[in-house]
């Protein structure tokens, strides 16, 4: 180890990772804070663009606003501190680097300790349809109305499950869209069923439960237990078809379709640095194996936030701060016992609750894998359909993710199977008749998001 | 439960090389068993740039490379699908006039092999090929090269082999082989399996120097790892394959839009293992942003596209980048097929071929003597 180790690096500016960056400098560290967007806040408390017009926090991000106010604000205090990038993108680690592209410019950044606090995106199961103009996932129906102040639609219908469907149907009524229908693949029982691990968390239960009401109170149709069966129109989504849970067919006319069931972590960053990972069967991920302190299987390396396990934006901070204070303590600094032990009776419970919330909404994984039809259009990148799939499972017979994605290019497009990943695994399990954790995990190429080949390096003039 | 084969011939290595040998051997009755450690056509032959050329190669390799010329000519009746191959022409540039030099004198040189090349000037080239650079001075085209899709071409090779009667055993790495009174054993201990045959053929590629150790005897193969990119999927522009005299960087365009290129080299993957050969290979940040600045000089128009993925592969060298083909100096019954340097997709259909001839007649039609591992000692 050199003597004077290098700034510890920061990935994502989410609520982990400004929590991990703020505990740093308060610290005394001077750490360097990477994130593709251009301000901060992660997906939760995502900033619409700079500029005129802004809406109030409030307006932008309702119950959640005064947390949003302080992530974005946090880092202020530690401006000469922090050396905060923002629209610097990751696109590599290798042997103790990293690659950032930021303005067209390529440079690679060297690290002794590293905290990956990169966030999730939506999980995707196609249904009949859903790459029709006019159908979104959640996550890119809250950004429409975020970010950019519109909706996905004036009509819209929500589908999949989670408890975003309920958060974002409710931002979209309360934004005045006529939500048509908020239609949940898992079966109200399921919520009752998993009650006492919700109840790890009243506050954000009731929160929950908050939404859930309101929307009943507004006359939004809420459906549980439902199967999708398709969304149809001409040249734009026009209406959903499915089926309620008694297995009569029902139609719900709408202009706007947001999909999306539950998150999926952004794990490429930590699979290429060659972090040890498992099976998580309550994810249904590959995870990056960690200590409850988020220490990764490599030294000097530590995980926070979504990234590492969907655990929601409260817990992000808290992983944050407690993977901060963990690098800290590694490094040999002297930290707060106490505080640590409060973070870790704090992270307890969100493991307790997460543990209930995903077996409250579990992905309809079987159900889906046994009735998605041939013609089905699985990965919109490379247009492969589910028949394409089975095809291939037909002719090559692929146990791994990684073959069938050589034979049949499904995960080989723009996306590189952060859309079609799930669905993918799912299929293939489903035709051999094994666990989803029997077929591998697609390996991560770089680069993790695309590049331009016009790209120069830093220090080119 | 634990098995014993025993078969005419054993292979080793499910590569392109093994695929086609245990194909032509099936097909003239042989009783063929192939081990393949992982997948057949998971390692070099099923990544690389899907290069079908034979433009380039050294002149004792050409009677190799028409042979396979032929081969993949008829590729569906061989394999049963056409694996994306076309003869979109391989086209190499010179940079400069010295480079131009170089490919006039090599058309020269190699007149009497029957590869049709037609030499550019700038002004030709300009006129046929608009999307190339100012970089190129000129050019030399080979009209029936071309390309096709590995991930598809190779493991089909196995397959058809399968088809055609050959036993292949996947997820079987060979973890001992021994010499034994009447031909070898090959065990694989993750299969509990044990194979007998009065002949092997080692088709193991990189890892080709340890099997042949196994058995004393030496050869000179290294491993190193080409390094590749890929676009997302861009207005069709480039119809030819491109090489350049020098090297640097070489690039195709697929049918769906997406622009393949490759130049430069990987590094082991995993970096920290010590295995003289490793099991794969990844790509290297310099060579990677050198590799994409290189192909934007080629090709001003690419600046703007964006690549989606890199990737690497682990390949046999030899020192003098030809490779080994043919019978074992040492150990009566072993053959030898490694060490194709780069360059041993488009041939490996007749390097298979050439392999059930040696097994077949114990002479092959085609000439290879200068391949044999004696000109190392
Ligand atoms: C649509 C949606 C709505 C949500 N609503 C709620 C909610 O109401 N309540 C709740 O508790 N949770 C909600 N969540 C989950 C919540 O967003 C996360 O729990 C929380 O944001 C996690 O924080 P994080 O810091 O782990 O990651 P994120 O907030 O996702 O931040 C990760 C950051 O890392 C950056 N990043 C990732 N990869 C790279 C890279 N390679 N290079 C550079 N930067 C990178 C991203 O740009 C992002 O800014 C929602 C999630 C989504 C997608
Ligand atoms: C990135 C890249 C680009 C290239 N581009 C081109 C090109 O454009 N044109 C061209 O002509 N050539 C090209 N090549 C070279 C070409 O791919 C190889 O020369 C050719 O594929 C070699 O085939 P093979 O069957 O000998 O080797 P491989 O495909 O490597 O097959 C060897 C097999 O042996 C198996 N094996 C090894 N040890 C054991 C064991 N102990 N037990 C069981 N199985 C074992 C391996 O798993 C492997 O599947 C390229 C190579 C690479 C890596």
């Amino acid at each position: 180890m050199s003597q004077s180790p290098l700034p510890p690096v920061v990935i994502g500016a989410g609520p982990a990772g400004i929590r991990a960056a703020v505990t740093l400098a308060r610290h005394g560290l001077s750490p360097i804070l990477l994130d593709e967007s251009p301000r901060p806040g992660g997906q939760i408390y995502r900033q619409p663009p700079a500029g005129p017009g802004q809406r109030s926090a409030s307006e932008l991000y309702g119950f959640e606003a005064a947390k949003a106010t302080a992530i974005h604000q946090a880092l202020a205090p530690y401006a000469d501190r922090i050396d905060y990038r923002p629209d610097t993108l990751v696109w590599n680690v290798e042997r103790g680097a990293l690659d950032l592209l930021s303005n067209g410019r390529t440079a690679t950044l060297a690290y002794h300790s590293l905290i990956f606090a990169t966030g999730a995106t939506d999980r995707v199961l196609p249904m009949p349809g859903w790459t029709m103009p006019g159908v979104f996932t959640l996550g890119g129906a809250q950004i429409a109305l975020k970010a950019q102040g519109c909706g996905i639609g004036s009509t819209v219908v929500f589908l999949g499950t989670g408890p975003l469907l309920y958060l974002i149907a409710y931002q979209y009524a309360k934004a005045g869209a006529t939500v048509a229908a908020v239609l949940d693949t898992s079966a109200f029982g399921l919520r009752i069923k998993h009650l006492p691990g919700l109840l790890a968390l009243p506050k954000v239960l009731a929160k929950g439960l908050y939404y859930t009401a309101w929307l009943k109170a507004y006359g939004v149709p809420v459906y549980t237990g439902i199967t999708p069966v398709r969304a149809e129109g001409n040249e734009r989504v026009a209406s959903v078809i499915w089926q309620d849970s008694a297995g009569r067919q029902q139609h719900t006319a709408c202009d706007g379709l947001g999909i999306g069931y539950g998150l999926r972590p952004e794990t490429q960053l930590a699979d290429m640095a060659g972090c040890a990972f498992s099976f998580n069967p309550l994810d249904r991920a590959w995870l990056p194996d960690r200590d409850s302190a988020g220490r990764s299987s490599l030294a000097g390396v530590y995980l926070a936030g979504d990234g590492a396990g969907i655990t929601g934006a409260d817990a992000a901070e808290v992983g944050g701060e407690r993977a901060a204070l963990a690098l800290l303590q590694d490094q040999g600094a002297t930290i707060d016992p106490s505080r640590v032990a409060v973070l870790e009776k704090r992270m307890a419970a969100f493991v307790r609750f997460r543990t209930a919330l995903l077996q409250a909404f579990p992905l309809p994984a079987a159900r889906w894998a046994e009735t998605v039809s041939d013609d089905l259009v699985l990965c919109r990148c490379e247009e492969i359909t589910a028949g394409d799939l089975r095809a291939t499972v037909r002719k090559d017979q692929p146990r791994d993710l990684n073959r069938l994605k050589a034979l049949s290019r499904i995960g080989m497009g723009r996306c590189q199977g952060r859309m079609c990943g799930a669905a993918a695994a799912e299929l293939l399990a489903h035709q051999h008749g094994c666990a989803v954790n029997d077929i591998a995990r697609i390996r991560p190429q770089t680069p993790i998001k695309p590049i331009p080949i016009g790209v120069t390096p830093e220090n080119t003039p | 439960m634990s098995r014993l084969i025993e078969a005419d011939v054993a292979i080793v290595g499910g590569g392109i090389v093994g695929g086609s040998a245990a194909l032509f051997l099936a097909r003239a009755g042989k009783k063929v068993v192939l081990l393949e450690r992982d997948r057949c056509g998971s390692r070099a032959s099923g990544v690389n740039y899907g290069g079908v050329r034979r433009q380039g190669r050294a002149p004792q390799q050409l009677p190799l490379a028409q042979r396979s010329h032929a081969l993949w000519g008829q590729l569906p009746d061989l394999i049963g699908e056409d694996g994306e191959y076309v003869r979109s022409g391989h086209l190499k540039l010179a940079r400069s006039p010295q480079d131009m030099a170089v490919l006039e004198a090599y058309a020269a040189q190699v007149a009497d092999y029957g590869l049709g090349l037609q030499l550019l000037s700038a002004h030709e080239l300009r006129q046929m090929f608009p999307m190339i650079g100012d970089k190129a001075v000129g050019g030399s085209l080979c009209p029936e090269d071309g390309h096709a899709n590995p991930r598809l071409v190779s493991p089909a090779f196995s397959r058809a082999a399968t088809a055609a009667g050959a036993t292949i055993i996947e997820g079987a790495p060979v973890s001992e082989v021994e010499q034994t009174s009447s031909g070898f054993r090959l065990r694989s201990v993750a299969q509990d399996l044990t194979v007998t045959a009065p002949v092997l053929l080692n088709c193991a590629g990189a890892w080709s120097g340890a099997l042949a150790a196994r058995l004393g005897e030496t050869l000179p193969i290294s491993a190193a790892h080409p390094l590749m990119a890929v676009t997302e999927p861009l207005p069709a522009f480039l119809p030819v394959s491109i090489g350049v005299e020098g090297g640097g960087v070489y690039g195709r365009q697929v049918t769906r839009g997406n622009f393949i290129f490759g130049g430069g080299r990987g590094i082991p993957h995993p970096v920290s293992g010590n295995a003289p050969v490793p099991d794969f290979a990844r790509p290297e940040r310099g060579a990677l942003v050198n590799l994409l600045q290189q192909a934007a000089e080629l090709f001003p128009d690419l600046a703007g596209a964006t690549i989606i993925r890199s990737w690497s592969g682990v390949e046999a060298y030899t020192p003098d980048h030809e490779p080994i083909i043919g019978p074992s100096s040492t150990i009566p019954g072993l053959f030898h097929a490694c060490g194709f340097s780069g360059a041993g997709f488009q041939t490996g259909p007749a390097v298979g071929a050439v392999l059930a001839d040696l097994v077949m007649s114990g002479q092959s039609v085609t000439p290879i003597a200068a391949f044999s591992a004696d000109r190392f000692r």
